[in-house]
Parts: C-alpha cells; structure tokens; sequence
C-alpha cells in the first residue's frame, strides 16, 4: 500500500525507530545540546563525551518521528571514535545527501547513514533528518544553548 | 437535508479532480484552508478581465464599477453575519490582523497596567501573541481559563477570572486543535453582566454554522476568508458600530482619512477609518462570491452535513486500536485531532499523503494545548461540506495500514 514510500521508509528506519540505540541520559556527559524542530516539536537531547579531539561516546533523549529519532541513532553509533573533524566532515557529507543538487556526496563515507538519502525527495521532511547534526554541529561548537532547526 | 447533494457541490471545486501521487486527492486539511469553488475562482477571473480598477478613488467608470462590487461584498458579508450596518464589517487581512488591530486600538486605548484580559487554554497563537504584546506595551496581564481533558472550558474556572480588573475576553468561538465548540453565548452574558466586552475568535467556526452577531451579542467577531471557501488575502473585522467609532484609527495612510495637511489629519468614517492603503480588491470581491455560493447551499445544510461525517469519523477512529482521539468536547466541529501510540503524527502525514489524503500534522500553532495534553503534537483531519463517507473510509484504511507497516 505504501510502495512509493520505500525510499524515504526503509526497514532500517523502522528498526531504529522499534529500538533507537544509544537512547539514554549521559551522566557524565561532556557536552550536553538541545535540538528543537518547532514546526513537529520533535525534540532530543544530546549527549558527548569528549576526550581529546575523539568523541569516545555519544547518546540521546528525547521524541520525534521515525525520520528524525533513526537520524540521530545513527549518528550517535556512527560518530562514536571519530574525532570532532571527521565528525564536522561527516555532517557535510550529510547535509550535501539530504539537501544537496546532485548527488556529490561521498557515499563511502556516509556508510550506513544512506540509508536516509531519500528525504531529499521529500522536502517536508528534511529537516527531520538533519535535525540531530544541527545539534551535533551546535554540540562540537560548544554552543550549550538549544538549537532550532526552524 | 432538504437538496443538499455532496456530489454536486463536489464538481464545484475544479481541485478536488486533482490526483495526488496518482491518487484522487482526499482532502481533510479543511481547518488550515478549504478550496474554492469555481464560481469564487470565476469572479476574480472576471473582475481582473471586465472590472477592476482601484476603489474609491477614480470618477472613471472602471473604478465605479470596481468600487461597486467591493462595497456590494460588504454588504454581503454584513447579511451572512447579520451585522446591523456594513459600518462594522472592516476588511482587514485576516483573523490574525483583525486580532492585532483591536489589541492594538482598542486594547491601547483602553487597557492599562494591572487590567486583565481572559482568554482560554484553548486559544490558537494568534489570539495569544497579540495579547501578549499589548500586555508587554501597557503592562495589563494575561489570563488563561482553563480546559478539561475533554478540551472543555471549564466555566466555573472561567467565571472566577472575571473581575473589577477584566478589561476583555477573547475567546475562539470553535477549536481549530480541538473542535470544541464554546458556549460562546453564555460566556458574553456572563461577561456583559459585568461589563466586559468580548471578542470571538471565528475562524473556524464560521464554515461550519450560522454566525448571527446580534444574537451572540458579541462586541467583535474576527474570521478569515481563505476558511470560508474564499481567497487567502482577506478577512474580516466585525465590530459594534460604538465601539469601532470610539477607537482610535490602526495604520495610516489613504482611503482612512478626510482631510490631511500637514497640520493635522482628520480621520474618515467607518468603516473606512481602518482600511488604510489598498485593500485586496480582488479578495474582498471572491469573498463576496463564496458567500453567494454559500448562501446557495445553506450554512444549517453545511452543519448538518458535517455532523454526520464528524460522527462517522469518529466512530470509525474510536475502533482503531492505538488511537487516541485529542478533544472529545460534547459540542464540538467537524475537527478529529488524533495521535497514534509509538507513531508520529508527521510520519503519518507523510504516509497518508502517499494514499492522496492530506491531513495536518503539527501543533496546529496551539503549542499550549499539546503541552496540555503533553503530545508533541497531533494528526488533524478537518472536514468540509465537500467530504463523504467514502472519503473517511480511505483514511480509516490508511490509517490501519499504516499501523501495520509500522509494527
Ligand atoms: C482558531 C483560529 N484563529 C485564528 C487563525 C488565524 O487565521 P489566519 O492565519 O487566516 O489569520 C486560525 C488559523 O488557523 C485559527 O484556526
């Protein structure tokens, strides 16, 4: 029934969203970001921890929709060991594959985060996608303060 | 229902032949804007082909006739609401402009620091931030009546409220998060024994019933166009002749005064006094032609019509499981706000829309009223005289299935 929807809905986003992973509070957490999306009040909470430059463990909190709670599971196993420029890079990479023109993203090292390329067909819902690198971007910033995607 | 055929009124409305993703388009985002049928889509094709010239300006005969047809929509926006005198009928841009010029003429002139104004916890932004903003101006204070879990006003609570200090009760005549209806009539009465005026927020509301503002006794009713079956771009402002004499002017600029120099400026009548610059033309004069249409299919018929698929909505949607309908008021509008355990409302908006069917998905810019019912925010179909029953049973099917496909 849903057919046109398997790019944007793939089954890798129905298990994340069945079972986000790294889903809880950060004790000792060093960095510690809000994101906000007004338009869908998704809402999450970002933890890190930080040693050196290598991001040796991240993890979140909070409620959205399937889109948004599979993009920042997969960021949080993804981010993990590397180090806050490989991270930046990352987003880049991310953010050229959901809002890019063409497709000039590198896909090998967007590894599984691909998975997420078919929000770019749905305007509506990019931002359900990019909403946890905001608020990765914000966290590596060091800003503290709640980010908006709006 | 005495000659009240939706298959008729449906080939009225060109857009609803449209396919979306190769489906025939349900439409259930009737609360956000509702289409227009052709006769509206005609007489602005007509005016801008035949008629149109700027309004009370020109001796010409283009601008007479213009003019002409802007006045007649007055009148016929007057007869729809049974306004006394089209003196109150303003043309503004829409409910939120109409709100924003009372808080920011009548409200200034006559709300001070330490008055009150009441409105409910039910309020869309638009009949909460301007509020705010002349409390900021003036330092007059917000209250909030509030709901019950049906999404009921709660009267008692409501009654306590008013006092020496209450300047104004702003309240939405029917929820656009919710449905509810207010007892709007009580709540004046209530009000006026102490004095009190009272605005009706009507943008929903008033698609869906007979508005008769005399009968209400309101002091000022507010509604847009574009929910009304008529184009985006304009709205109205009714107020109580007195009233509206006794405010001062909104923006400046021409058509509002009589006589300017740069001495002084003395201001034009009603209801000329707040429609400074250029109104929408063309918007007032397709207002005018839905209210024709409208008047042709008749507002008790609308109702009555919409109670049925409001009920067979909502029976359908209580049998799902997982479902959990957000404002059960008894006297509620063709509204079924909605939230689906462990799914979020925009991914069931993404998934409806790949069946054809457009629902809203969001806070429906009522933010208190999800914090109320701590969701962060719900699925909403909104039903208009051009729905069916059939159209209902293809969202109860998507509906089901996309519970499936989620797991
Ligand atoms: C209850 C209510 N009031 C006010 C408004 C504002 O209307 P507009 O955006 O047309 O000014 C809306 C629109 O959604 C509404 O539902």
């Amino acid at each position: 029934m849903f057919d046109d929807l398997r790019d944007l809905y793939q089954e890798v986003i129905f298990d994340h969203n069945r079972n986000p992973r790294n889903f809880r509070v950060m004790e000792s957490a060093d960095r510690k970001v809000e994101g906000f999306n007004p338009l869908c009040g998704d809402r999450l909470t970002l933890f890190l921890k930080i040693n050196g430059d290598v991001i040796e463990e991240a993890s979140f909190q909070g409620s959205g929709c399937a889109i948004s709670t599979a993009s920042v599971s997969l960021m949080t196993e993804i981010i993990k060991g590397k180090t806050e420029a490989e991270a930046e890079e990352l987003f880049k990479q991310f953010h050229e594959m959901t809002t890019g023109k063409d497709e000039h993203f590198n896909l090998e090292a967007i590894g599984k985060l691909a998975v997420l390329a078919g929000v770019r067909e749905y305007p509506a819902r990019v931002k359900c996608a990019t909403l946890a690198w905001h608020t990765l971007d914000a966290a590596l910033k060091n800003e503290q303060q709640s980010i908006s995607t709006e | 229902m005495t000659g009240f055929d939706v298959d008729k009124i449906r080939q009225d409305f060109p857009i609803l032949a449209e396919k979306i993703r190769n489906k025939p388009l349900v439409y259930l985002d009737n609360a956000a804007t509702c289409h227009k049928p052709q006769t509206v889509i005609d007489s602005i094709v007509h005016l801008y082909s035949h008629d149109y010239a700027n309004v009370h300006r020109g001796v010409h005969t283009l601008s007479v006739r213009s003019t002409d047809l802007f006045e007649s929509a007055r009148t016929k926006v007057k007869d729809f609401i049974n306004a006394r005198s089209d003196k109150e009928i303003i043309f503004v841009k829409g409910a939120t402009e109409a709100i924003n010029l009372v808080a920011q003429t009548y409200g200034k002139a006559n709300i001070q620091k330490g008055d009150e104004i009441i409105i409910t916890a039910m309020e869309h932004h638009s009949n909460i931030v301007p509020w705010q903003m002349l409390c900021e101006q003036t330092g007059a204070i917000l209250k909030v009546a509030p709901i019950n879990l049906q999404g009921e006003l709660i009267y008692e609570e409501f009654e306590k409220l008013l006092n020496a200090k209450t300047k104004l009760v702003s309240v939405v005549h029917m929820s656009n998060a919710l449905g509810t209806i207010n007892p709007v009539k009580q709540i004046i009465a209530t009000a006026h024994a102490k004095n009190i005026p009272v605005l009706l927020d009507g943008a929903q509301a008033i698609p869906h019933m007979t508005v008769d503002v005399q009968e209400l006794d309101c002091d000022f009713y507010v509604f847009s166009g574009h929910k009304l079956y008529g184009p985006t771009g304009v709205g109205v402002l009714y107020g109580k002749q007195a009233l509206l004499e006794a405010m001062p002017p909104y923006q400046g600029g021409g058509d509002m005064i009589r006589k300017v120099t740069f001495a002084e400026t003395e201001y034009n009548t009603l209801p000329y006094k707040f429609e400074a610059g250029t109104p929408d033309i063309a918007g007032v004069i397709g207002l005018g032609a839905a209210i024709d249409y409208l008047n042709t299919i008749g507002m008790d018929n609308i109702a009555a019509h919409e109670a049925e698929l409001l009920a067979y909505a909502t029976e359908k949607a209580l049998a799902i499981k997982g479902l959990r309908i957000i404002g059960e008021a008894e006297h509620k509008g063709a509204i079924l706000s909605f939230v689906l355990d462990k799914i979020h409302p925009h991914d069931i908006g993404t998934m409806l829309d790949s069946l054809g069917i457009a629902i809203r998905a969001g806070h429906h810019c009522a933010m208190p009223v999800m914090d109320f019912y701590e969701v962060p925010a719900t699925a909403r179909a909104s039903f208009a005289m051009y729905n069916t029953k059939a159209e209902i049973d293809v969202l109860m099917n998507g509906i089901t299935s996309l519970i499936e496909v989620f797991g």
